[in-house]
């Protein structure tokens, strides 16, 4: 019961195989495309390393040049069995390379899956990610003079500029920082004094944020300090203005970009998912119908080809049995020789007892 | 005397119509570069269009662009005569044609200089434009709520944020003007009415600058209000801190980044202008061949090639006369209808002498 036949004759042979060479090198400029999309990726995602905690995310780039290089490799292989296809005296010593060409394709296959779910799975971790390079950041924006931190306040004052964000969730999580270094401090100001004094930890916390949370498309020059005190200013509301400040989260802005670059690159990834299955299905069928071709006493007669040769259930039965085969050869056996006939023999009646139920039925 | 004279067998001048060819396509190709090169610059002046006084500097992405577009028809027919050239009789097609072809595309060439010259020129009209055009746009900063100049504040915002720079020639620039508006004055505070009463204009002016002019790589937060007053901040001297805000000029920083553009531009212009030249002396090489090919009558035949058939004053003179007798072609004739067939008589008397009798004809010789 063989899957899927059909019949080839020669003209059809030599049709599948061109344009299947042409299949082939289109799939190996999509590997070029996937790599190159895996660096896109990588290159922004370390852009902003310094406020990412762990770098978990960066599997999704890492799988993608890996399948990338991979898949380049996998169907230049491709589009040289298509050119030694037809000359007989070529083809043969591709025999044994087709197998194991058939599963590393499939095996890319199933990775290119697995990074488009990954993508959309690994989003909490990135937000998690986020959240702490980004507390830290916060954190540490004062330490300008700290060998380690001081490019802290320049990346988070870029960060939030770029991506019009301020603090982590709001801007409120400033309200909570100290980040006016104590070099600038003028202690012996009363004020100072009694801010330092009002919180447990002795931190000089105020009502301000720094001066890159400023929103420009606000209509009026940009209130940094005494947010909360609506008498500090002149015709000012805090619960009210909205536009004066960046009202986003910077976990949120670039977690949304993220998001959206992984998202925009879903169907790119899809259709090279598609290409790669179409290459597999039809190098098997041309190998199936040149081989069939080559056993014929007439090499130019018709033939045919097929997906597998007997159903896929029969099929699965004879790879596990191989399978066991080749582990039981593998397992290291003292007495040698005589334990590997009796293996196969034994390989041999599961076989037949598997193939002579089904006649039976 | 012909000038640069030089011999060209067949398999020569084959040879030289493929590579012309060949050139003629590539320069198609320039010409489209141009084209968008042209196109860039456009976009980029429209971008920051508001910060610009109305100048004449809209022409030089003008040229570029109908220089591109020019090149690229003409490149293209110089490409299918090349390529006919090559076959004797098909270039017999082109022939009447080739003259005026060669001395449009050398005055074009032309063009491509003055393109490439305009270029370097645009910078002194920029530079005024610039300078005009932010004093105009700073002084608007205030006025979000006057229809038209809503966006100048988020405008020079960017701007500033963008190009790292602050105010026209420094952030001094902004002591000058009021930038914060009425709306958001309180004019019930006496600091505020001090401040209006201290100036001749009434206006709010003080020593701060807007947020956008603060420099990022400062290790301190930014100090943007009272910027010159040293006991205000602590451990701040205003004259040695130079972190704080961006201390360059917003007109400085725009005309760098034009000017880095437009000599980018030029030197492609220039390149493009030599490609071109040398394209036209090898077409014109070729057309002098070929004419002298087909004026010896074998196509097989060796033939010479020159830039000109005879030296520079001789032809130069040439040309002089014909355009003058062009000139004396156009005066109508009316005495004998314009055609110098007829015979017409003189209508003047002649004045044969005291007793006005023509003299005997003389017989002619036999």
């Amino acid at each position: 019961m063989v899957l899927l036949k059909m019949k080839f004759n020669q003209q059809r042979r030599v049709r599948l195989a061109q344009g299947l060479w042409l299949l082939s090198w289109l799939a190996v400029m999509c590997g070029a495309f996937i790599f190159c999309l895996g660096v896109y990726l990588k290159t922004e995602l370390l852009r902003r390393n310094e406020v990412m905690e762990n770098t978990e995310i960066h599997v999704v780039p890492n799988i993608l040049m890996l399948v990338g290089l991979a898949s380049i490799g996998t169907n230049w292989v491709a589009t040289r069995v298509c050119q030694d296809s037809l000359d007989a005296s070529r083809f043969p010593r591709w025999k044994v390379l087709l197998l194991a060409w058939f599963v590393v394709a499939a095996l890319l296959c199933c990775l290119l899956l697995a990074v488009v779910v990954l993508s959309y799975v690994l989003q909490g971790r990135l937000e998690e990610s986020l959240k702490v390079g980004l507390r830290n950041g916060i954190r540490f924006y004062k330490d300008t003079d700290v060998p380690g931190r001081c490019f802290q306040k320049e990346t988070i004052d870029r960060l939030q500029m770029e991506f019009r964000c301020c603090g982590n969730n709001n801007f409120k999580d400033w309200f909570e920082v100290q980040w006016v270094s104590g070099r600038f401090l003028d202690y012996t100001a009363q004020e100072v004094k009694d801010r330092i004094r009002s919180n447990v930890d002795g931190r000089y916390l105020l009502d301000g944020v720094p001066f890159s949370c400023c929103n420009p498309a606000s209509p009026r020059p940009c209130l940094q300090y005494h947010l909360t005190d609506n008498r500090a200013h002149f015709n000012y509301d805090y619960l009210s203005e909205d536009l004066n400040l960046y009202s986003r989260g910077c976990r949120q802005a670039l977690t949304d970009y993220y998001m959206g670059l992984m998202n925009s690159t879903g169907p790119g990834v899809l259709s090279v998912i598609l290409i790669q299955i179409s290459v597999i299905l039809s190098l098997r069928y041309l190998q199936t119908a040149v081989e069939g071709a080559m056993a014929l006493e007439n090499p130019e007669g018709d033939s045919e080809g097929y997906i597998l040769e007997k159903g896929v259930k029969e099929t699965f039965e004879e790879v596990k049995v191989k399978v066991l085969t080749m582990i039981k050869l593998a397992q290291v056996d003292p007495e040698g020789v005589p334990d590997e006939a009796e293996a196969e023999k034994a390989a041999d009646t599961a076989a037949e007892k598997a193939a002579s139920p089904t006649p039976a039925s | 005397m012909a000038v640069l004279r030089v011999k060209f067998t067949k398999t020569k001048r084959d040879k030289l119509a493929q590579v012309l060819w060949i050139l003629n396509w590539i320069s198609v190709v320039t010409g489209v570069i141009l084209f968008a090169l042209g196109l860039y610059l456009k976009v980029e002046i429209n971008k920051r269009v508001e910060l610009m006084a109305e100048r004449d500097i809209q022409y030089v992405p003008n040229m570029l662009i109908a220089v591109g577009l020019i090149a690229c028809a003409i490149n293209f027919l110089g490409g299918k005569i090349c390529y006919d050239c090559v076959d004797t009789t098909k270039f017999l097609r082109w022939k009447l044609i080739m003259l005026p072809y060669i001395v449009c595309t050398f005055f074009f060439t032309f063009c491509v200089l003055v393109g490439a010259l305009m270029c370097y020129s645009m910078r002194g009209e920029l530079e005024e434009s610039l300078a005009l055009g932010l004093t105009q746009a700073m002084r608007f900063y205030k006025d979000t709520d006057i229809p038209g100049r809503c966006f100048l504040k988020r405008t020079v915002d960017m701007l500033q944020i963008q190009f790292q720079c602050c105010g026209n020639s420094g952030y001094k620039d902004w002591f000058q003007i009021q930038w914060i508006s009425n709306r958001y004055l309180d004019m019930s505070q006496q600091h505020v009415v001090d401040r209006l009463r201290s100036n001749v204009e009434g206006k709010y002016l003080m020593d701060g600058v807007p947020f956008s002019c603060c420099n990022i790589n400062s290790p301190r937060p930014c100090i943007q209000q009272q910027v010159t007053n040293n006991s205000a901040h602590y451990n701040y001297e205003h004259q040695t801190e130079e972190l704080n805000l961006w201390m360059k000029g917003c007109r400085q920083a725009l005309l760098e980044y034009y000017t880095d553009i437009m000599q980018s531009i030029g030197l492609t212009v220039l390149i493009t202008w030599l490609f071109e030249l040398s394209v036209l002396t090898g077409v014109r090489y070729l057309q002098t061949s070929l004419e002298n090919v087909l004026r010896q009558g074998d196509p097989d035949s060796e033939s010479d090639g020159w830039l000109l058939e005879n030296s520079f004053m001789e032809t130069a003179r040439i040309n002089l006369n014909i355009i003058k007798s062009l000139g004396k072609n156009n005066h109508i004739d009316t005495a004998k209808n314009g055609d110098p067939n007829i015979d017409v008589p003189s209508t003047s008397k002649a004045h044969y002498g005291p007793d006005n009798v023509p003299p005997k004809t003389i017989k002619e010789a036999s």
